[in-house]
């Protein structure tokens, strides 16, 4: 708007409703973050780090700078749907949902596959806002979140989300998601089919790496070629993978 | 609420804390030199600096400009009904417009000529083509979009080697005669013949390439201005913050065809300039057109991108370097330049030197050969070739001499900090006259080197080095030795559109010895309320705090050439020197009258003048100003009153230097730069505060990382600016800074020629730093991966291109 | 619209357009200068204030006032550069410390900076203890092209030394 890309007819201040809207919490075998969740919020929430560590924690402290933290929001962050953006990126990894709240109250819940539908485009429509979103609890957790920047507080060159569980030396669950290489943020399937089932190691998170590298589709732009950014999201899926597992296993 | 002028009487309630117990700790400040807590943080920290967009005056209007989305068009027609049916705005300014006003067209710092507002062409990416004067800034920008230019797109041309081809459009056809894209003749410097007989007979060359990328000062304030015109009495009256309001002055006379003396610049508190607020500006002559047009006072003020896009850029230098050597030590350098100025020759520099200072290229090496060419060419890129931080075009030779060292160590396989001490100017060769025709005031080069390497731990440092290598880690080790020449110049030698580069002072002492120093250079936050006031504490042992410093305004203030080129203390400072001398010496006349004796019977200690012979029977300075101005008889001859006016000209530039070493460590993976550690020797003759001294090379040094590893002013095949806003023009925040801080040194070896054997040291720091920090990100890819050069900025794309074999670095 | 907004104590009310920034509410109508404005992307921090939110028992966090609508900073207690020395003149510890460090040079990003210094300190269950990374990282949305950093982190040092000595100084009971 101050750059006169955008000029709408109406808009509404929802800070008001942030008292019902700002909440981190538990319920059942969920973790439930409310669209107004201030990005400090979730930096230092202790109910994320226990529950994701540190998957959270690493990529707030990587998000913009501290004052934009002071009042950005986890609903922001996914409903700008800059493919470069960190937060999604942990949310994709960690198989967030998102829950949409339209005209009467009537609520559906979207799969973050579903809800990113192209750069600055979600599947929130126009009578809708996203007043929520849902993780799924894992025992033997450990989250990582690794970025590449030409400076701090700048938009990701590439920043890789991995989460895994780990029980009994076996990975139960994973998650993997690319940023800043694709149209959207890259959820790496193949990567997560992959690990799903094996011992963690690091052969096996290279492997993951180089899926990621050659499932992403980045563009060539001022933060560097796509051949860089292909290279560079293998590199970082791998670390975040090895550092997720450490995390898992400690 | 009208603005009034600057000072201590505007706020008398915090000047009142500025100077009391409770904030000024006057006791602390030493009489002269010496660490010294500034005087003009009074205002800012309480929010009450007066910078140019905090100007309001009655009736005061907003203009705003339309600019060009295409790099090179013609324009067919302009139609700006619609804006001008806005109910907001008051007027609609277009190059026709102007041109009954003769101000079309204005003369650049290099006797080219720059569109105010493009007429015929647009010849670079948001150029100025409409000016819009409206009731508020938000209108003025809502009008912007309703003019409507059509415009025929031209090809664009932003590769400087590209302009010279021979089927190349010609960018300046505005121009009688020019039928090439060159912007002035080939310049040279040094004896060729002897050069290419150095190289003949040396044992090693290096080569290499070296493009010293278009940056931007940036500083945090953005340019602008507030013109006002009185159409009754033709009084016109400028604020607007730039590093040089005297000469601004004469080029407004001289565009505008006023008299010079109705016209008044007003440079209240400015918020940074490095280079930046040197030119003179289309928006400023708009401004001052809107001014004369709608009646009322006119605010202009830019918004970053413009900034970025539009106002002076530097370097842009494309460098064609060999350097060789012979029995181990360095003897020759040659370089042929390219110089992109844009679409209009606007670069700063000294009439004479049509490339700067560049040939002082040879660097702090006792050299046998040198020769450099420049050639300056137009291309459709925003104009300037602003000397950012840099004495005119310094920083590039530092950075080419300093890279083509480190260069010539890798073919020599000798150490780089090695070849630099074989090859030095020794200290006994002072005063020194290069290859290229400077004459070096004084030095010592191997100390203040063995002084960085001892604070650097430099050889533990290249073991750490060789430990990582063997665990596949990567860390780089970068040197760089600059000299400078600064405090431009003598007037037998430079001048800028036919001013001298001098420097005037006028210091009035009144009867209670307190005094008021006139300058006519111009503070952006260098601190020279303090450092002046300290400058003349020394001279005559007044307390600095007891001394204003005026600077600012054209009507108070004597002629000068303004702060940029590390001049203020070199050359501003020689004349506040001076002046102090002046009145010491009037002092003397008053004081013999007081003691009953003769002038030459008296000896100076500070603040008193004092019978030889009789310590105790003396006359101090407050004493000797209360005589001055009382009612006693004067003999003939000696006037009453204790003040006094100086022109300073400097003998010669004062050569600061120093010795840098940047540690790195590179992320083999990512590319990634981390900026580890930073140590600055600086000798930069006497330090007047050591406090402002280290202020002023931690910012530098900051903007070195900016340039070396960040900051890149970069164009598409369009010619569209790629980084018109913070979000892609990157400075760097504390974070990219050593996590510890900067490890400062100092040597001292005073200037001979400067009255109280200073140098300057503002833009040390910028000029050293990009070399070093350039030097250790190569010497971290060279030993982990043979690779030997790669061009600033080294953002992680770029060195990961240069990690892997890649020819050209991606933009 | 009609906006209130309660400015270092005062409450300003005016009738402006709904897309006011709060940077230009604060510069234009409270006419309080020393809040400015440096890029219009989110990215400098010279437009840095503190709010408060009477709801939250937390300490005024800084905001980039370019990057809120005046509109919505009703309700919210601001304070700017203005307001951050005592009504008796009495300078806050981190104006002391900026002055005592050298902090500033031009002063354009100061005020902004003080704002994000005052909030590190407060807000740090041990200020004295703050690491270099954590007070630089505190500072990475803070923009300044003079002082090269080293210096503003002595001064929020030296500004959580003095509150630490001088209780009384501290903007709020701790």
């Amino acid at each position: 708007m101050k750059l006169r890309l955008a000029n709408p007819g109406h808009v509404i201040d929802i800070n008001p409703i942030e008292p019902e809207l700002n909440y981190i919490r538990q319920e059942g075998n969920e973790i439930r973050i409310g669209a107004l969740t201030r990005h400090v919020n979730m930096l230092e929430s202790d109910l994320l780090a226990r529950t994701f560590p540190d998957i959270f924690r690493e990529a707030e402290a990587v998000l913009a700078d501290p004052v934009v933290r002071n009042r950005g929001t986890m609903g922001g962050s996914l409903c700008q749907s800059d493919p470069a953006e960190d937060l999604s990126g942990v949310v994709v990894a960690l198989k967030g949902k998102a829950v949409l709240r339209g005209p009467g109250g009537a609520e559906r819940v979207v799969e973050m596959d579903e809800f990113h539908i192209g750069p600055y485009m979600t599947a929130v429509g126009p009578t809708e806002m996203l007043i929520e979103v849902r993780f799924p609890i894992h025992p033997g957790f450990g989250g990582a979140h690794e970025k590449v920047e030409r400076r701090a507080g700048d938009f990701a060159i590439v920043a890789a989300s991995a989460a895994l569980s780990i029980q009994g030396g076996t990975i139960q669950t994973a998650g993997v998601a690319c940023s800043a290489v694709g149209p959207t943020t890259m959820h790496i399937k193949r990567a997560e089919e992959a690990l799903v089932g094996k011992a963690p190691s690091e052969e096996l998170f290279q492997q993951a790496g180089q899926m990621a590298s050659a499932d992403c589709s980045p563009n060539s732009d001022g933060r560097g070629p796509a051949d860089y950014k292909r290279a560079v999201a293998g590199v970082l899926t791998q670390r975040a993978l090895s550092r997720a597992a450490a995390t898992a296993l400690r | 609420m009208a603005t009034v002028e600057t000072g201590p009487g505007r706020h008398p309630e915090w000047y009142a804390h500025a100077t009391g117990d409770k904030f000024g700790k006057i006791a602390d400040a030493p009489i002269g030199f010496g660490h010294m807590k500034r005087k003009e943080d009074a205002r800012f920290i309480r929010g009450l600096g007066d910078y140019m967009d905090d100007v309001r005056l009655p009736g005061m209007l907003h203009g705003a400009i339309l600019r060009s989305p295409y790099a090179h068009a013609r324009i067919n027609s302009i139609d700006t009904s619609a804006a001008l049916a806005h109910p907001k705005v008051a007027a609609v300014i277009i190059a026709k417009d102007l041109e009954t006003l003769g101000l079309a067209w204005m003369p650049t710092i290099s006797y080219d000529t720059q569109a105010v507002l493009a007429g015929d062409k647009v010849r670079f990416h948001l150029q100025e083509v409409a000016f819009v004067i409206a009731t508020d800034a938000y209108a003025a920008q809502d009008a912007l979009q309703l003019i409507d230019v059509d415009y025929d797109v031209l090809p664009a041309i932003v590769n400087c080697r590209k302009a010279l081809d021979p089927d190349a459009p010609l960018i300046r056809d505005d121009k009688v005669g020019q039928t090439d894209n060159l912007a002035s003749p080939l310049w040279e410097a040094g004896d060729k013949a002897n050069c290419d007989r150095v190289f003949a007979e040396a044992d090693v060359v290096a080569k290499r390439t070296i493009l010293d990328p278009r940056s931007h000062p940036c500083p945090m304030e953005t340019c602008g201005m507030v013109a006002d015109m009185n159409p009754a009495t033709g009084q016109l009256n400028i604020y607007n913050g730039n590093q040089a309001p005297h000469a601004h002055r004469t080029v407004y006379a001289q565009v505008a065809g006023l008299p010079e003396q109705n016209i008044r610049i007003l440079c209240n508190d400015i918020g940074g300039g490095f280079g930046n607020k040197v030119p003179v500006y289309p928006g400023y002559v708009c401004a001052i057109a809107g001014s004369i047009v709608a009646g009322a006072p006119v605010k202009w003020i830019e918004d970053r991108s413009e900034n970025l896009a539009s106002t002076g850029f530097a370097r842009d230098y494309l460098m064609y370097s060999e350097m060789c050597s012979k029995g181990g030590k360095i003897t020759g350098l040659r370089v042929d330049t390219i110089a992109d100025h844009g679409a209009f020759d606007s670069t700063a520099q000294a009439t004479k030197f049509p490339a700067g200072f560049f040939h002082i290229v040879t660097g702090s090496y006792d050299l046998q050969g040198a020769h450099c060419q420049v050639k300056a060419v137009y291309t459709n890129k925003a104009p300037g070739g602003v000397a950012y931080r840099c004495s005119f075009r310094i920083t590039e030779a530092v950075y080419l001499v300093e890279r083509m060292v480190d260069a010539l160590a890798m073919e020599m396989n000798v150490d780089p900090v090695e070849l630099r001490m074989r090859s030095f100017i020794r200290s006994d060769q002072f005063p020194y006259e290069t290859q290229t025709g400077w004459v070096y005031d004084s030095g010592d080069y191997h100390k203040a080197m063995k002084l960085a390497m001892e604070i650097a731990d430099y050889e533990g440092l290249r073991k750490e080095q060789q430990e990582k290598l063997a665990r596949g880690e990567m860390m780089g080790i970068g040197i760089a030795f600059f000299t400078e020449g600064v405090g431009a110049g003598p007037r037998r030698h430079m001048d800028i559109l036919g001013l001298a580069m001098n420097d005037g002072a006028e210091l009035r002492v009144h009867p209670s010895g307190k005094a008021v120093v006139s300058l006519s250079a111009q503070t952006q936050g260098q601190g020279h309320e303090t450092t002046f006031a300290q400058i003349v504490a020394e001279e005559l042992g007044i307390s600095p705090n007891e001394i204003m410093v005026r600077h600012g305004d054209t009507d108070k203030t004597p002629y000068g050439l303004g702060t940029y080129g590390s001049r203020s203390t070199p050359v501003s400072g020689g004349a506040v020197a001076v002046v102090s001398r002046k009145v010491r010496d009037k002092a003397r006349q008053f004081a013999a009258l007081m003691l009953e004796t003769r002038a030459e019977d008296l000896a100076w200690e500070k603040g008193r003048w004092y019978v030889k012979g009789d310590p105790e029977r003396g006359s101090t300075i407050e004493s000797i100003a209360e005589y001055a101005y009382s009612a006693s008889n004067l003999p003939e001859g000696l006037e009453g009153g204790l003040d006094a006016n100086a022109v300073y000209d400097p003998p010669n530039l004062t050569y600061p230097f120093g010795a840098y070493i940047a540690v790195v460590d590179v992320d083999p993976g990512t590319g990634k730069v981390h900026m580890r550690r930073f140590i600055a020797v600086d000798d930069c003759g006497v330090r007047i505060n050591p406090m402002v001294v280290e202020g002023q090379i931690h910012g530098g040094l900051v903007e070195g990382i900016g340039q070396a590893l960040m900051e890149i002013i970069s164009f598409d095949e369009q010619g569209n600016c790629l980084n018109a806003s913070f979000m892609d023009y990157l400075l760097p925040t504390a974070l990219e800074c050593p996590e510890h801080g900067f490890e400062l040194g100092e040597t001292v070896t005073p200037c001979p020629h400067h009255p109280i054997g200073a140098k300057g040291v503002g833009e040390s720091p910028c000029v050293g730093s990009p070399p070093a920090i350039a030097n250790a990100v190569v010497d971290a890819m060279y030993h982990a991966k043979g690779v030997k050069h790669m061009d600033m900025p080294c953002f992680p794309a770029r060195v990961w291109a240069a990690m892997n074999g890649r020819e050209q670095p991606p933009q | 619209m009609l906006v209130s907004i309660s400015i270092n104590g005062q409450v300003y009310s005016h009738d402006v357009e709904p897309r006011l920034l709060l940077v230009h509410f604060i510069r234009e109508y409270a006419e309080l200068h020393g809040t400015h404005w440096g890029c219009d992307t989110s990215n400098c921090g010279i437009c840095i204030v503190l709010m408060d939110d009477p709801q939250s028992d937390q300490p005024p966090y800084p905001v980039k006032s370019c990057t809120m609508l005046a509109a919505m900073a009703q309700g919210y207690e601001i304070t700017t550069v203005e307001g951050m020395a005592k009504p008796d003149g009495t300078l806050d510890p981190i104006q002391m410390g900026f002055h005592e460090m050298h902090a500033l040079q031009c002063g354009f990003c100061t005020p902004g900076m003080m704002s994000t210094g005052r909030w590190l300190i407060e807000r740090h269950p041990n200020p004295t203890q703050m690491t270099d990374h954590e007070i630089r990282d505190g500072i990475s949305g803070n923009l300044c092209r003079c002082t090269g950093y080293d210096n503003i982190i002595k001064a929020i040092r030296w500004a959580a030394a003095y509150i630490e000595e001088h209780p009384e100084s501290a903007r709020t009971a701790r």
